[in-house]
């Protein structure tokens, strides 16, 4: 068993309707992510999800030095960004890029397939 | 060394490579230490079979050599990490290798060595490595870049698999057929990676590459012996590698189909890629399946190597299976393939017109721009054909169709 982080990437968070078409649509793709994550919840794979603010509301801190320093915005400009993100467990990539591809269609956003460090 | 024990080096590096790596991944969980412990186990071989004589069997010499350097390895580890220690006292629990040839351990290799999760170029050297035995100096030449370059792209690779937990396995049954194509366009970009080699200074038709992608072939046919489109793949392959020597001339051009000594062409090659043709047009005639497109393509192949000349080619049967080709694979060049046959069967001018409706899709490929330039050389038409040439030629990197190209220019004159 791993831990995969699933990045959902898309334009920044900040935009109208989540940036999906319109309110109807983000209501409809939030509620199939809502039962992807009931599945993943019954399957026992689920251990953390959520959506991110905006990029624009982003901090980086860099606190390697003797006083850390502060800045604003995201640590990357792009025009994707990282704006939610699930930890699942599975037992392999396969398992883990078939439930990507699931949470991707819920929620209609590109993802990004990332194992953590270690086993779950 | 004796030649025979050196032939029987290379014997058992062909057969029991791909096995030894897959049994000790098996075993060992680690794709990266079977494959050390693989070759560590072939340069001792290489050391005392010539002193020792070749063992009664090879493959178990082998494969007992391996397993044990895998072993002392992990062994010696034990000693500097704890987890290692907990690993090496694990015993060896897993099952003997289950009958039946789709659970044939190097299957496993192969799904895992051509993963989607890998980027197409480290697929094809990763197959190359572990389940065809290619030194990494061999790889790295066939793609003409630098040996660390190639070494650290392998390394990458494995950690990937490793990191990513990668699974060793046949996948499901429902992820099958996907995956299947997907080791079979690795096979495929290897051979035409050594059929149409490109690059200055390489030489045209390099059999390093189409032999072992042949020999891969082969060794999938052995394991998914019902899957049609790998039966198809090495009939093409068989097919098109039985041309290859009548294929590139003494001076070094490109020799175009009509023109070939067809009596140069390999005929034992030409009979065994016939026959599986014929065994899956039987298959599909029972109705086992619709031909996938690598059998359509083994099977427009067959048409022409069974014509004794050019002039004897059934260009109507030629049209009918590149119809079926284009049902299921839209691509342009399908339809180029197809237009060349509509030349043959109705006129020169009905196959231009074809042509010319794909300018949009292909006009930055060599080979669009010289079918049309051969196409209007017969109707006639020199201004253009040679224009037609010059873009041909700017567009190709190969050197023998850049001279075969420069040679039909000329014979226009002008």
């Amino acid at each position: 068993m791993t831990q995969y982080v699933l990045m959902v990437l898309g334009s920044d968070g900040s935009s109208e309707n989540g940036g999906y078409e319109s309110p109807e649509q983000q209501q409809a793709q939030w509620d199939a992510t809502g039962r992807f994550n009931d599945k993943l919840r019954e399957q026992g794979r689920f251990v953390y999800a959520n959506g991110l603010g905006a990029a624009s509301a982003s901090t980086v801190v860099d606190g390697r030095g003797a006083e850390p320093i502060v800045t604003d915005g995201p640590f990357l400009e792009s025009k994707e960004y990282v704006i939610g993100l699930w930890i699942i467990e599975a037992d392999d990539l396969d398992q883990a890029l078939a439930l990507a591809a699931e949470g991707s269609f819920a929620c209609q956003r590109k993802v990004e397939v990332r194992p953590a460090h270690g086993a779950g | 060394m004796s030649g025979d024990v050196e032939a029987a080096l290379v014997r058992a590096h062909h057969r029991e490579w791909a096995r030894v790596v897959a049994s000790l991944t098996r075993r060992f969980g680690d794709l990266g230490l079977a494959e050390e412990m693989a070759a560590e186990a072939f340069a001792v071989a290489v050391e005392r079979w010539p002193a020792d004589g070749v063992p009664p069997n090879p493959g178990g010499w082998i494969t007992t050599t391996a397993n044990r350097r895998a072993i002392d390895r992990l062994r010696r580890e034990a000693h500097r990490d704890a987890k290692h220690q907990e690993a090496f006292m694990l015993a060896d629990d897993t099952p003997p290798e289950p009958a039946g040839p789709v659970a044939d351990d190097r299957l496993r290799l192969l799904f895992t060595c051509c993963h989607p999760a890998l980027a197409m170029e480290t697929r094809v050297a990763l197959t190359l490595r572990i389940v065809g035995g290619l030194t990494v100096a061999e790889i790295a030449r066939a793609f003409l870049v630098p040996e660390t370059t190639m070494a650290q792209r392998l390394t990458r690779a494995k950690a990937k698999i490793k990191a990513a937990d990668i699974p060793y396995r046949v996948p499901a049954a429902e992820d099958l057929p996907r995956r299947v194509a997907g080791v079979l366009a690795v096979l495929y970009l290897i051979f035409n990676e050594g059929y149409l080699a490109t690059g200055e200074n390489v030489p045209p038709v390099r059999r390093e590459l189409t032999g072992e992608a042949i020999r891969l072939t082969r060794l999938v046919g052995e394991l998914l012996s019902h899957d049609g489109e790998v039966i198809g793949m090495l009939a093409l392959m068989l097919l098109t590698e039985a041309r290859a020597s009548a294929r590139v001339a003494a001076f070094g051009e490109l020799v175009r189909l009509g023109e070939q000594d067809r009596g140069a062409w390999n005929r034992a090659m030409i009979d065994e890629g016939i026959s599986l043709v014929d065994q899956r047009v039987a298959a599909v005639g029972r109705g086992e399946g619709r031909p996938g497109r690598y059998q359509l393509m083994a099977a427009i192949a067959a048409v022409h190597t069974s014509a004794p000349n050019v002039q004897d080619t059934d260009w109507s049967q030629v049209v009918a299976l590149y119809d079926q080709l284009a049902a299921i694979d839209a691509s342009p060049i399908v339809a180029l393939n197809r237009a060349i046959a509509i030349a043959e069967v109705d006129s020169p001018q009905v196959g231009l017109a074809v042509v010319d409706r794909l300018a949009g899709a292909l006009d930055g490929y060599h080979a669009f721009h010289a079918t049309r330039a051969e196409l209007l050389q017969r109707l006639g038409r020199p201004d253009e054909a040679r224009a037609a040439y010059r873009r041909a030629l700017a567009l190709t990197g190969n050197a023998a169709e850049r001279a075969t190209l420069t040679r039909r220019r000329n014979e226009l004159g002008g």
